[in-house]
């Protein structure tokens, strides 16, 4: 039998010693409730199942020109991350409960929190979230046990995707989850500035938003403050590459997916969830933080910290239910962020900026395509307003061999026409040169 | 060991970023530009590698040693999931691409992948359909949780309660009240498993429901669960097993057979995912079919052609719990694993997870206090009056087990057993580390009368010794910044 290493005769001499036999092992379990039915199919050999697998991944189109962003995005990744990360001694171990055994995990869970400190320019990093719809979720439910208020205020420029998914975890909660309407690509500044009252816990925001936008937040995060409420923003970090980080715009917590750094888009997942704060904020922070401190000799040692948040301490007074995170996707950015390093980011960042530049300027020059904001600040995202329905448009440009974009209708209404363009670094200038001539021969 | 920042040197670079072959544009505002860049490492590629070498070299993992956490089931992960989750087929696929018009096309095999898992699952467990997008067991116990709320709402019923053991793992209470249950704890019986006349004290119309893992993190199975199942019911709530334990009964019992409305799985564990020092996991989460309806969007479906497509239209549904469809390369992975083993194989694994812990719990009665009775895939012991009496703890014995070689068992949990060390070895151990581990357990024993302190200060071969957590939680320091 695959991946079971007792021979027969090793069991039968095992259930001597025990005294029992294998059906013996299972009398505790009524009758009744045995198995009614099993119908699997027999096993397969590795020969058989990889032949399997290639013939399912052959089934799916990967040699699409990637224009698709949306907050999931198609990054370059150094070989060397992954001869990291398929090491056994790091993907084969549990949660560093064992602080002895784990100082590997432990020490890289603690530069990573690092990292996002220094790339978010905030204090305190937790060991990761499973996403970032979850993180921002998880960072909502922060901001209420900081404020002891009900009330929270967000933005329609925030990914959509996480927009339904916080209407989905509130739904049996007492939250009052405000909407706001956005005004040419950025933020309600006048909405969001009107509703912030004192029954408010936080203000979520997004920087570069879902369109793709720029902003800066301080005036928000000063109005939210002085109403006793926290500033949330979810952020890209390749854009902070070059951009002003949410921390220099006085946000309190700051979350965002961190797929882009090192991760493959493999459909959805696994991905990894970012969450930093304030210090002040920390003893209110949910999931796992590692601590430096050290042993009985003075050496330096990493450990599990300020547990007494936690589920496996406190159960139903937990900061949070999180149990597994998202370690093995965090040791990715981490190792990522290395070999990019400070100049390797900052190029990397600048030149999605670029590039995306470059697509907008090459777009908007074919007729009847046009910039759907006046506001034209964007890092490697942009919406274009295209002379008929994107969604066809799209469906055209896939035949083409393109992922062109992504129809905004789907989650905005008025947008029939509309789509978003995602630009990295892996794009060239030939490609956006082809996307451009199959856009233009299209319409 | 030094911190990746103390390498770095002014300069040094450890990629080579592609030259860019458009024009550099100054195209956003310099308000919105940071001042200067963030503190990365400035290190070579080489630099990197070492540094991350020499970690892992720090670590323990099933691939180094035998790791026998109780509750977590550190079973062999293996290469072959590895190597197909790696398939560009699968990496290179953006979420996005079926949400475009006809763009399931171009993802069918990855639907395929997510389609037969549920099969596979619904027949693992006797559930009726399954949602793959919990990221966790953790995840998967609120989106379950979801769901009652979900479906008593629809019904009108007023329920405020779920019923949780005191034997439960902290993230069942904690996950219900996240969801915004109150939830009650009940006692176990002096046995270590739910009494149902106990139970029924606790049972009344405020209960939504309860939450149950079996066999228990005392790694009993809970012979009345039928019984308890129906008195949950005849109060119209919901039944929710946490399959944080199904490697003990895989392929013989099924939850859905038991009376359970909803289950989540660990796929991390059954189904031999990597544990990635922590994560990531996938919890998908199955229920029956009164509950179907409720599963969060979206689902797979196999269409009369026999294409595969994603439905949204789900107007009873929980709704989004994740962005997309989970933690698709995991679930690839157990697809994968679940494919060889196949019937037969799963079943083996049952029986062997369980031959491999009776198998401890007989040669180790002897030397440490434990309950009487056949245990399932765990086996929880304690530390003897003796013990303690030279002062030696379960952590004790925890920490000198790290110099023979070993992963320590999970200690401290259950909480309900006093010194609890919950030892976990897995079908995938062979007699002899059985035996070695067993060997080094008794010997560990026989120290704590004849040289305590050898016990009370071990570890010594590991990297580090004993770390200071009260002054790491006193003298907070928590990044390098």
């Amino acid at each position: 039998m695959p991946f079971i290493a007792n021979t027969p005769d090793q069991q039968k001499q095992m259930l001597a010693e025990i005294g029992l036999t294998m059906d013996g092992l299972f009398a505790d379990i009524p009758p009744e409730l045995m198995c009614a039915s099993f119908n699997l199919p027999a096993g397969l050999s590795e020969q058989q199942v990889r032949n399997h697998l290639a013939e399912l991944a052959d089934k799916n189109s990967t040699n699409l020109i990637c224009f698709l962003g949306g907050g999931f995005y198609d990054h370059f990744i150094p070989a060397a991350v992954y001869s990291i990360i398929s090491r056994g001694e790091f993907y084969t171990s549990y949660t560093p409960y064992q602080p002895e055994l784990s100082q590997g995990t432990l020490q890289a869970i603690y530069e990573y929190q690092s990292v996002i400190c220094r790339l978010t320019e905030m204090e305190a990093a937790n060991a990761s979230l499973y996403d970032g719809g979850t993180a921002m979720y998880e960072a909502m439910m922060m901001a209420l046990r900081i404020t002891g208020r009900n009330k929270v205020i967000i933005d329609d420029t925030v990914n959509p995707i996480y927009r339904v998914m916080i209407r989905s975890y509130t739904r049996n909660l007492n939250i009052e989850l405000e909407q706001t309407h956005s005004i040419d690509g950025l933020a309600n500044r006048q909405q969001i500035l009107q509703k912030i009252d004192d029954k408010t816990a936080a203000v979520i925001l997004q920087n570069p938003n879902f369109f793709g936008c720029i902003d800066d937040f301080t005036d928000i995060a000063n109005a939210a403050h002085q109403k006793g409420a926290l500033l949330i923003v979810s952020c890209y970090p390749i854009s902070l590459g070059i951009l002003k980080a949410p921390g220099s715009m006085d946000a309190d917590i700051v979350t965002g997916e961190g797929q882009s750094l090192g991760m493959p888009m493999s459909f959805g997942g696994p991905y990894l969830g970012f969450m930093a704060t304030k210090m002040q904020y920390v003893r209110k922070m949910p999931g796992r933080i590692v601590g430096e401190t050290k042993d009985r000799f003075d050496r330096r040692a990493f450990v599990l910290t300020l547990q007494a948040r936690e589920q496996h301490i406190r159960r139903d007074k937990a900061t949070s239910n999180i149990c597994s995170n998202e370690a093995l996707c965090a040791l990715t950015a981490l190792v990522y962020l290395s070999l990019l390093g400070k100049k390797g980011l900052k190029q990397t960042a600048q030149l999605c900026a670029d590039k995306a530049s470059y697509a907008y300027q090459r777009l908007t020059a074919i007729p009847g395509v046009k910039p759907h904001f006046r506001a034209k600040w964007f890092f490697n995202e942009f919406v274009l307003d295209l002379p008929r329905e994107a969604a066809d448009v799209i469906a055209k440009l896939i035949e083409k061999g393109f992922a062109a974009g992504f129809p905004l209708s789907r989650y905005y209404e008025g947008m029939e026409n509309s789509m978003l363009i995602c630009v990295t670094e892996k794009r060239t200038k030939q490609q956006i040169g082809m996307l451009a001539e199959a856009l233009e021969s299209i319409l | 060991m030094k911190l990746i920042f103390e390498k770095s040197i002014q300069g040094r670079s450890g990629i080579t970023v592609t030259p860019s072959d458009v024009p550099t544009t100054i195209n956003i505002k310099k308000e919105f530009l940071q001042q200067s860049p963030a503190e990365l490492p400035q290190l070579s590629e080489l630099d990197v590698i070492r540094h991350f070498t020499e970690l892992s070299r720090r670590n323990f993992g099933v691939d180094t040693n035998f790791y026998p956490l109780g509750s977590c089931t550190m079973k062999y992960n293996p290469k072959v999931c590895e190597r197909i989750a790696s398939y560009p087929g699968f990496t290179h696929l953006h979420p996005l691409l079926p949400q475009l018009r006809m763009g399931g096309m171009l993802t069918q095999g990855a639907l395929q992948v997510l389609y037969e898992t549920d099969l596979l699952l619904r027949e693992i467990t006797g559930m009726a359909g399954f949602t793959m997008q919990p990221m966790a067991g953790a995840h998967g116990e609120l989106t379950g949780i979801m769901i009652m709320a979900a479906y008593h709402r629809d019904k009108g019923n007023k329920k405020t309660t779920v019923l949780v053991p005191d034997s439960a793992h902290g993230t069942n209470p904690a996950s219900a009240a996240i969801a915004g249950y109150k939830v009650v704890s009940v006692p176990s019986s002096e046995r270590g498993v739910m009494d149902v006349n106990i139970l029924r004290n606790f049972v009344n119309n405020e209960v939504a429901g309860i939450m149950l893992t079996c066999p228990n993190t005392l790694g009993l199975f809970e012979t009345n669960i039928r019984e308890i199942c129906d008195l949950i019911h005849s109060v119209d709530g919901l039944t929710y097993y946490d399959g944080a334990n199904l490697n003990a009964i895989v392929g013989k019992a099924r939850p859905g057979d038991f009376g359970f409305d909803i289950v989540h799985l660990n796929l991390h564990k059954t189904f031999a995912t990597p544990h990635g020092g922590g994560g990531p996991g996938a919890g998908p989460v199955g229920v029956k079919e009164k509950l179907l309806d409720y599963l969060p969007v979206s689902i797979v479906v196999k269409r009369n052609d026999g294409t595969y497509a994603l439905e949204y239209d789900r107007p009873k549904s929980i709704g989004y719990i994740a962005p997309f469809y989970g933690n698709f390369a995991i679930i690839l992975r157990a697809y994968v694993y679940i494919l060889m083993l196949g019937k037969d194989g799963l079943r083996r694994v049952a029986e062997n997870a369980v031959l491999n812990a009776n198998y401890i719990r007989e040669k180790l009665k002897n030397y440490y206090p434990l309950a009487d009775g056949l245990c399932k895939h765990e086996c929880v012991f304690s530390v003897s009056e003796k013990m303690l009496q030279n002062g030696v703890h379960t952590i004790d014995i925890a920490k000198a087990l790290m110099d023979k070689g070993f992963h320590p068992p999970t200690v401290y949990f259950p909480a309900i057993v006093k010194e609890a060390m919950m030892i976990e070895p897995t079908e995938t151990e062979s007699k002899e580390t059985l035996d070695a581990f067993i060997d080094a357990m008794i010997e560990i024993a026989r120290l704590t009368e004849t040289d305590p302190e050898k016990i009370k200060s071990a570890p010594t071969t590991t990297p580090v010794s004993r770390p200071d957590e009260t002054a790491a939680a006193k003298n907070l320091n928590i990044a390098d910044l």
